[in-house]
């Protein structure tokens, strides 16, 4: 799994900080969000789906990597 | 055939009778006072984006499922302006205001983008999770004043109200013994029976007291965020006030209303009540599923299209005003099976309570953590809670465009 962000489209609703704290968090400055892993482990998966499926403002995409 | 279609082949052929359309706020079933009105549920089943009328005669869409009403809100080319002519207003209150002092929640972006990122760090996820012991610690103080020698209580005048009055007090700097004013002022502005003046009055009452309020903060500073406005120098006191006013009405009465009404929905729910004091982890998934299922914003986000926008087989067209029923969109069974029963243990974290789009509630964090504080403390402090009154007599805000009760009269 690849995760990416868009810090323009953000609008700091923490969502994705609730649903998967360990890939997402929020910038000190104006909580506006930050990858902290853009390639987590797949114990993590469901939680970046739904942080994904329920970020207000579709500010973050999930890419599946094929395992090589 | 579906009201869109009816009115697509009016459009087509120019003649036909306008369809009945649904007037809104529609008023709730009798004895189902935790239920969306029968006929926008109706309208959610059989004809999901229908037309309906607002109290001045206009007309607007109403948009009624989940998955539609994430479309809606989520997509640009609806807007959140309310200066736009066209714009469906929920009351003449809202209309008359429109024009002065513009908060952002009515402004698309970049302007809306603008405002609100000056404010998005006070309510991030960790700043607000650190504020969890000084609200656990108001919790605490304020159930040990309602206890004190007594028995009995209402529970909205004690506890849930003051709870999150003095939490957006001391965030923004707004001294709490002003909560007599504000709180009244509140009041007016959400009342759906509220005139016109009397809405414009309370509002203007509202910033003036804010503008004040940024203009002291220029001599004696302090932590809040009205002044931290202030010492940023971008806005004038007038753009702080109005940021002010949006924070202080909105951080209080949503809360407010959402503690109590869930409060009373799980004494009307022993089973769900029993699970919930017997494993009190389940506390962020009963505030999310309570948010829910109560969805005390239940008169739906009004928006305007900018341009002709296909939707659930309809064309809303460039200038026609959308509702967004975001109550009846938290009970479409495509995604909460079962969604008009009340369970705690269901992940409802899909819910569109705080709305959707880059205007989701921007304190959400904040609204959170005070539910989870505030039911939690309550069940474990008052083992022996219960209704003291009939469950019939309960006064359900119908009249107020955010729900709840106007008072809880509880015993423990």
């Amino acid at each position: 799994m690849r995760v990416h962000i868009d810090q323009e489209k953000c609008c700091g609703a923490g969502s994705c900080v609730l649903s998967a704290p360990e890939v997402f968090d929020q910038r000190e400055e104006d909580g506006i969000v930050v990858l902290l892993d853009a390639a987590p482990p797949a114990e993590l998966h469901d939680a970046v789906h739904e942080a994904a499926a329920i970020c207000p403002a579709a500010a973050i995409s999930v890419e599946q990597v094929e395992r090589v | 055939m579906t009201t869109a279609e009816r009115i697509d082949m009016e459009r087509a052929t120019g003649t036909a009778e306008r369809p009945a359309a649904l007037a809104v706020p529609a008023a709730r079933a009798d004895g189902c006072p935790f239920d969306p009105a029968p006929g926008v549920e109706r309208a959610r089943r059989e004809d999901p984006v229908t037309r309906a009328t607002l109290w001045d005669g206009s007309s607007c869409w109403l948009v009624t499922r989940h998955q539609d009403v994430r479309e809606v809100l989520g997509d640009p080319r609806f807007s959140a302006d309310a200066t736009r002519p066209g714009f469906p207003f929920l009351t003449a209150g809202a209309r008359e205001i429109v024009g002065s002092n513009p908060i952002f929640i009515r402004q698309d972006d970049p302007d809306h983008a603008r405002l609100r990122r000056m404010l998005t760090a006070d309510f991030m996820v960790k700043k607000v999770e650190a504020l969890r012991p000084e609200v656990q610690r108001i919790a605490d103080e304020l159930l040990d004043r309602m206890t004190d020698g007594r028995t009995s209580a209402d529970l909205v005048a004690e506890f849930a109200l003051p709870l999150p009055s003095l939490v957006i007090c001391l965030l923004l700097g707004v001294p709490y013994e002003d909560h007599e004013f504000f709180q009244e002022r509140s009041r007016i502005l959400l009342s759906l029976r509220s005139a016109a003046e009397e809405v414009r009055t309370a509002s203007d009452e509202l910033q003036d007291y804010l503008i004040r309020l940024a203009e002291s903060k220029r001599q004696r500073p302090d932590d809040g965020i009205v002044s931290r406005l202030v010492a940023r120098g971008e806005l004038d006191s007038t753009d702080i006030a109005s940021m002010g006013r949006l924070l202080l009405v909105a951080g209080h009465e949503t809360t407010a209303n959402m503690t109590a009404l869930s409060t009373l929905t799980l004494l009307r729910n022993p089973e769900q009540l029993a699970r919930l004091r017997n494993d009190p982890s389940l506390i962020k998934g009963a505030v999310e599923e309570l948010l829910r299922y109560l969805t005390i914003v239940h008169n739906g986000l009004p928006r305007i299209a900018t341009e002709d926008v296909t939707l659930g087989g309809a064309t809303i067209r460039a200038g026609e005003g959308v509702l967004c029923t975001i109550n009846t969109a938290n009970r479409d069974e495509d995604v909460f099976p079962g969604g008009d029963t009340l369970d705690v243990g269901r992940d409802a974290r899909r819910h569109v309570a705080f709305g959707f789009g880059v205007h989701q509630c921007l304190g959400q964090p904040l609204a959170r953590v005070e539910l989870q504080i505030a039911l939690e403390t309550l069940l474990r402090r008052l083992p022996e809670l219960r209704l003291d009154i009939p469950f019939e007599d309960v006064p359900f805000r119908h009249d107020m465009g955010i729900y709840g009760v106007h008072a809880l009269p509880i015993a423990w």
